[in-house]
């Protein structure tokens, strides 16, 4: 098996080097990737229709917006498929215990005090890479996984329990799902506006913006939201459910 | 110096990159290891896009701020200054050019602003690649769970222990 492996890897690797002086090359301003118009319609103008710097978020949460709204929804059904498969509730068949166990003292006072000065800073720095995602790196995806990993080094610090009293399951499950109702309720509203689905720039009546141009700024903040509400609640869902073998009782 | 090698250096690293996850998917016995051979492989395929998205001489896809506010650089160095005006004279001249046919800025808060495409790496791979991250992580946290349920199920993440239980399970 391992042979047959190898020779599959080799001819594999091999059909696609051969094939590695067609491509452009490195850096190449008039490759087709680079020289085509769409993405230099990006690039140009997008700072005129959305008022957004960050052309990343813009096109993520504006040009292709159908995209990442079914990426939210990519991020909810994979949780979705994790509970399904590993929940159990009540007695089952357990999982064998690893053999030395963490000690089940309480934990260290370095540990929880390092914790408690930790967590708020890493969650504020969460909201402000999800806030200022339309104008420096950032965005939903990023500022909901830092969010998420505040609470999964809550539970690795301390236990399972204590961080399943900050996010229980029910309100991870609802939060996850308010997250992609935000992001569907901006394309419903555009579409009740007598526009496209998730045409922002017929939302400017609703928004303390101006114009079309600023609402569709506003609108990607709002949907960045709502990504990040999916991603913080799957996040820990997944954790928390891989951690504890599915009881969500006891953690690693 | 690598750059100096080939010109298309990045085509080969990603090339092996993913040769050594997909070696690692098709024979190792473990799971677990399978699925780190998967993330080595996307790992690879955002390394291919991400590469392509390069242009030479160019920066991240977001605008900095004297760029948008020019008028906030007036304290900067005479360098810097200069050039701020070369890029005002440039941006109305370009402007004059650009309201011909330019329906897509019409009402722009900055339209005084132009940006040159070879100024800014390709913003779409970036995209792509975020998402494709998504889907990393969503993948491989199914991929844990199954396992996981496979390990409570059988009492090894083995295929070949897991083959072998199955078979004679079957006779």
């Amino acid at each position: 098996m391992k042979i047959l492996g190898l020779i599959a890897v080799i001819l594999t690797g091999g059909l696609l080097l051969s094939a590695v002086h067609d491509f452009p090359d490195w850096g190449d301003t008039t490759s087709p990737a680079n020289s085509y118009r769409l993405s230099q319609y990006y690039i140009t103008e997008t700072i005129h229709v959305t008022a957004v710097p960050n052309m990343v978020t813009a096109v993520l949460a504006d040009f292709r917006g159908y995209d990442t709204m079914f990426e939210t929804v990519v991020i909810f059904t994979a949780g979705i498929a994790i509970i399904g498969v590993l929940r159990r509730y009540g007695p089952g068949p357990k999982l064998a215990a690893p053999k030395e166990t963490i000690s089940k003292e309480k934990p260290d006072l370095i540990i929880t005090t390092t914790c408690r000065l930790l967590i708020p800073i890493i969650q504020i720095f969460a909201l402000y890479v999800i806030a200022h995602g339309h104008h420096s790196p950032g965005g939903g995806f990023q500022g909901g996984v830092i969010f998420g990993a505040s609470f999964i080094l809550l539970a690795v610090a301390k236990d399972l329990q204590t961080a399943q009293k900050w996010v229980p399951e029910k309100r991870v499950l609802k939060l996850a799902v308010i997250g992609i109702l935000i992001y569907a309720g901006f394309g419903l509203v555009a579409m009740l506006f007598g526009s496209n689905f998730l045409d922002y720039s017929v939302l400017h009546p609703l928004m303390p913006a101006t114009d079309s141009i600023m609402a569709r700024s506003h609108s990607m903040l709002g949907v960045e939201i709502g990504v990040a509400f999916t991603v913080t609640a799957i996040m820990f869902s997944i954790y928390s459910n891989l951690a504890s073998g599915g009881d969500l009782k006891e953690g690693l | 110096m690598l750059e100096s090698l080939s010109p298309s250096f990045n085509y080969w690293i990603y090339v092996i990159i993913m040769m050594i996850g997909l070696y690692a998917m098709i024979s190792k016995n473990n799971f677990v290891k399978k699925l780190i051979g998967m993330s080595i492989f996307q790992t690879a395929i955002i390394l291919f896009y991400v590469s392509i998205s390069v242009k030479e001489g160019s920066t991240i896809p977001i605008l900095y701020h004297d760029q948008i506010h020019p008028e906030h650089g007036e304290h900067h160095e005479d360098g810097q200054g200069d050039h701020h005006q070369a890029l005002d004279t440039l941006a109305k001249e370009h402007h004059d050019s650009h309201a011909d046919h330019g329906d897509a800025a019409a009402g722009s808060h900055y339209p005084d602003l132009v940006i040159k495409p070879d100024d800014f790496s390709n913003p779409l791979p970036h995209v792509l690649m975020l998402t494709a991250i998504v889907v990393g992580v969503s993948t491989l946290g199914v991929g844990l769970a199954i396992t996981q349920k496979l390990y409570g199920e059988f009492g090894s993440i083995e295929e070949s222990e897991i083959l072998d239980t199955i078979k004679s399970s079957n006779d």
